[in-house]
């Protein structure tokens, strides 16, 4: 008479795993994430080849979408004028949490080489930033990586957005009041 | 070092001059072609001054004669299209701005610039009706420098908000923009509350706050990412001290603060 041994706790066994809720949510998030189709200058040229064929950003579960009610992650890629800067807040503010930032190239870290009237000096004065991204423009490696790192820091994150913290705009002058 | 001149006013006096620098001036030449000649007989009395740059007319006439100016090049002249226009700021020097138009006879393959100087705070006169492209070029004019146009179908601005302050082109504008242009995107996404929050932008490259543990870890001072700061965790860096030079001899002076 054969004799069957169960294996509960192991994968070789039941189709069972044990996980966190937060893993398993995190797991799903990181590995979906899905960025606005958001250009602004230069940058948006290697964003997009980041997304074509050759770099294939949809092997990372990463695809752009059209509308911010559908996307979670914001990539700012490129120069934000202080007239556009208004939109962009809107669209930030459009798109659902969980929400992620990643600030691409010189320009958007911290206003690059337009150290003049019309540019905004960084986009973190206006909206929380999770990646700045270095580069002029980066290579579509380099947000490939970029992207990479996002997925390494919400999987690290707590399932309850209400538990992460943004980052806070107000860490320039240290006055502690929370802004968003 | 050099000594600091204050760059306020950059129109009135250049703070740095190339002491072996020759301006380069563009040789004028008389009419003497024979289009151009008969240009300068069609536009007759309007024509203050006329003289050849570079293989094209230039005409200087009275502001308050342009239109029937490019009427006549256009209709007489064959000078259908206006492909530049717009406007020099002169107002430190003579209270006046250089206006001009560049214009192109397509059969003739000849170009004609007409210039004229139009006094601080009047009006021009649109040439729209004659030239569709002169619709966005004085928008533009009228953005950058605030001269007003007279008879335009749709005189507003063009590339700064409509809610902008100020003129970007004129030479009293600084290039870091004014007290409005640092705070606008904060005031218009915030509100002016904010101002004391979010703080004055950052036009320094080379900024280094000692008391930010986010972006900036220091020799010294080694605590977690994002700790407070606390001064009395600061650890004084000691060099070597060789035979030639002691380096933890504080000779050198320590600025507080950037230049």
């Amino acid at each position: 008479m054969a004799q069957h041994q169960v294996n509960y706790a192991s994968s070789a066994g039941l189709p069972i795993a044990l996980t966190s809720v937060d893993k398993l949510v995190n797991w799903g998030r990181s590995n979906s994430l899905w960025p606005l189709t958001y250009g602004l200058a230069c940058c948006a040229i290697e964003m997009m080849a980041s997304g074509a064929s050759r770099y294939d950003f949809d092997r990372m579960g990463t695809i752009f979408r059209a509308s911010p009610r559908q996307a979670d992650v914001m990539i700012l890629a490129g120069t934000l004028s202080k007239k556009h800067s208004e939109f962009a807040r809107r669209l930030y503010d459009q798109m659902t949490e969980p929400k992620w930032v990643i600030s691409m190239g010189s320009c958007a870290n911290t206003g690059g080489m337009f150290n003049t009237y019309a540019t905004v000096q960084g986009v973190d004065r206006i909206i929380p930033v999770d990646i700045y991204l270095p580069g002029c423009a980066p290579r579509p490696e380099t947000l490939q990586y970029a992207m990479m790192m996002l997925q390494k820091k919400i999987r690290r994150e707590s399932a309850d957005m209400k538990k992460n913290t943004k980052q806070d705009l107000t860490t320039q002058t240290g006055k502690r009041a929370r802004l968003i | 070092m050099r000594k600091y001149v204050p760059k306020d006013n950059v129109q009135k006096k250049a703070y740095y001059t190339d002491r072996f620098h020759v301006v380069p001036s563009v040789p004028r030449a008389e009419v003497t072609d024979a289009h151009f000649a008969s240009v300068v007989t069609a536009l007759g009395n309007d024509v203050k001054e006329a003289y050849i740059e570079i293989g094209q007319l230039v005409v200087h006439i009275d502001p308050t004669r342009n239109f029937d100016v490019m009427k006549t090049l256009k209709e007489t002249c064959g000078y259908t299209q206006c492909s530049e226009q717009s406007a020099v700021d002169y107002l430190a020097k003579d209270n006046e701005f250089e206006l001009f138009w560049q214009l192109l006879n397509i059969t003739e393959a000849k170009r004609v610039r007409v210039v004229c100087r139009l006094a601080n705070g009047a009006a021009i006169e649109s040439i729209e009706p004659l030239f569709k492209s002169a619709n966005f070029a004085e928008r533009e004019m009228f953005d950058m420098f605030g001269i007003k146009v007279n008879n335009h179908p749709y005189l507003k601005r063009i590339i700064m908000p409509d809610d902008w302050e100020g003129h970007p082109l004129l030479k009293t504008y600084p290039l870091h923009g004014d007290e409005f242009a640092s705070w606008y995107e904060v005031d218009k996404i915030f509100g002016k509350e904010y101002r004391d929050i979010i703080g004055p932008e950052n036009r320094d490259p080379g900024k280094v706050d000692i008391k930010d543990t986010k972006r900036f870890s220091r020799i010294g001072y080694e605590v977690p990412f994002g700790a407070e700061y606390n001064a009395d965790e600061e650890v004084p860096v000691e060099y070597s001290e060789t035979a030639l030079v002691n380096y933890n001899k504080k000779t050198s002076k320590q600025l507080d603060e950037r230049r």
